[in-house]
């Protein structure tokens, strides 16, 4: 398995040395890196159809959630599992050496797989099913996961970023130091997002969620970007904790007319009222469930697209065309430094758009 | 015969491709014709090809 850090240090390797002079270099290269993967396979097709699945293997772990944080390979820390199952269990993720043995608790036995904690008894043994899911019983899982881990991380950065940023302004007009760049950003959410959207009257009590979504999606985007392996706006449940935060807020903040443009649109004919109730009900659920998928969609499409451009690198395994995929990861990787703040503006700019439509006041038509 | 779930994929792209590309074309135009309500045209031009991506995404998703 690859590590991003030193795949992108290969490229760099491979951007400075000549093509001639290191074919044998790369052959050897090569060879040792399949026979230390599979050492019984000696077909150069089979080594093919091996790297591949090595190369899925990687993205597929790379998207998941998991109980130790690897910043690269072999240099990794556990972080707490917490179950709660006849009790509360916490104990160190070390316990399962990366999902390779059983970890024992107050005599419960656990072990990991697929990346989920299932219970055992002191062998690991597990009876699956027909579509090979594992049939065992799942405690509830509380755990500090790299995502958790991430958030906390993310949040205190927030915390005392944007503490320092509003520290200026008691003493002064003037934005200093990180506020200078953050003031900006602030004043755009303000006004080209929240004021158009929701209104002069009303915009203020949302303000402080939709500045918090905006740079929570933002900052845990670029974070994505980084070599670290980190994906949590490209993880369903936290998009979706996000969605519903959104979808919650909108139906407290809805006011009378808000309702009685759902169950009892005005100005079409009666007979026609049930159906249109049917359908705005139906668009209810459909507004947060289209932000959900959205950033989902996205930031995985993102990783997944990244990862395999670099994972063709290894597919051909050529000194002549994987500086073109460097470039593609290049190019690419600024393409989601656009995305990542892009995703986040327009999950703002729906969120203040649903708040808006919640709080408008009509005139009576 | 079956047809193979890439099909229905591609399909699924190139709708979005269409919607999107009408949506950004119309746009261009109408920032060429209005360069001073280019921020407004942006915004809408945003909103709309950020809805067909996500009924576009979530066809992908939905197999």
């Amino acid at each position: 398995m690859f590590s991003k850090l030193s795949v992108s240090l290969a490229l760099v390797g491979a951007m400075f040395l000549s093509v001639p002079t290191n074919a044998q270099d790369h052959d050897h290269h090569e060879d040792s890196h399949a026979e230390e993967a599979h050492e019984t396979h000696d077909h150069a097709a089979e080594e093919g159809h091996d790297v591949k699945a090595q190369i899925k293997e990687t993205i597929e772990h790379h998207l998941s959630d998991s109980y130790d944080f690897t910043i690269t390979e072999g240099v990794s820390f556990p972080l707490p599992v917490i179950l709660f199952d006849e009790g509360l269990k916490v104990f160190s993720s070390s316990k399962f050496h990366h999902g390779e043995s059983v970890a024992e608790v107050d005599g419960n036995y656990y072990v990991l797989h697929h990346s989920k904690v299932y219970k055992t008894d002191a062998l690991g043994h597990l009876t699956m099913d027909e579509h090979h899911h594992p049939t065992n019983a799942m405690p509830l899982d509380f755990s500090i996961t790299k995502n958790v881990f991430m958030i906390l991380v993310m949040a205190i950065f927030m915390f005392f970023l944007f503490k320092g940023a509003a520290k200026a302004y008691q003493t002064g007009q003037t934005p200093k130091k990180a506020g200078r760049f953050l003031e900006p950003l602030i004043i755009y959410v303000r006004d080209e997002i929240a004021i158009p959207n929701i209104g002069e009257k009303h915009y203020k009590k949302y303000m402080s969620y939709l500045l918090t979504v905006f740079f929570f999606i933002w900052f845990m985007n670029l974070a994505g970007m980084t070599p670290l392996g980190i994906n949590v706006t490209g993880n369903i449940t936290i998009t979706f904790s996000l969605a519903l935060i959104t979808f919650l807020i909108t139906q407290v903040s809805g006011n009378k007319h808000y309702w009685m443009h759902i169950f009892w649109m005005p100005g079409v004919p009666v007979v026609l009222k049930p159906v249109m109730a049917i359908i705005e009900l139906i668009g209810l659920f459909v507004k947060p469930f289209s932000l959900m998928i959205r950033l989902y969609a996205n930031m995985l499409a993102g990783h997944v697209v990244l990862m395999s451009i670099i994972g063709l690198i290894f597919v051909f395994g050529s000194w002549l065309i994987s500086p073109a995929f460097f470039g593609l990861t290049l190019v690419l990787s600024l393409l989601e430094l656009l995305v990542a703040a892009l995703q986040a503006y327009i999950f703002t700019m729906l969120t203040a758009l649903y708040f808006g439509s919640a709080v408008e006041e009509h005139d009576h038509h | 015969m079956e047809i193979p779930e890439i099909v229905g994929a591609g399909l699924i792209v190139i709708g979005a491709g269409l919607g999107i590309g009408r949506i950004g074309g119309s746009a261009m135009e109408a920032i060429a014709r209005q360069p001073e309500a280019t921020a407004k045209i942006q915004t809408a031009m945003l909103i709309a090809a950020a809805l067909i991506e996500g009924i576009g995404f979530a066809a992908l998703f939905a197999k």
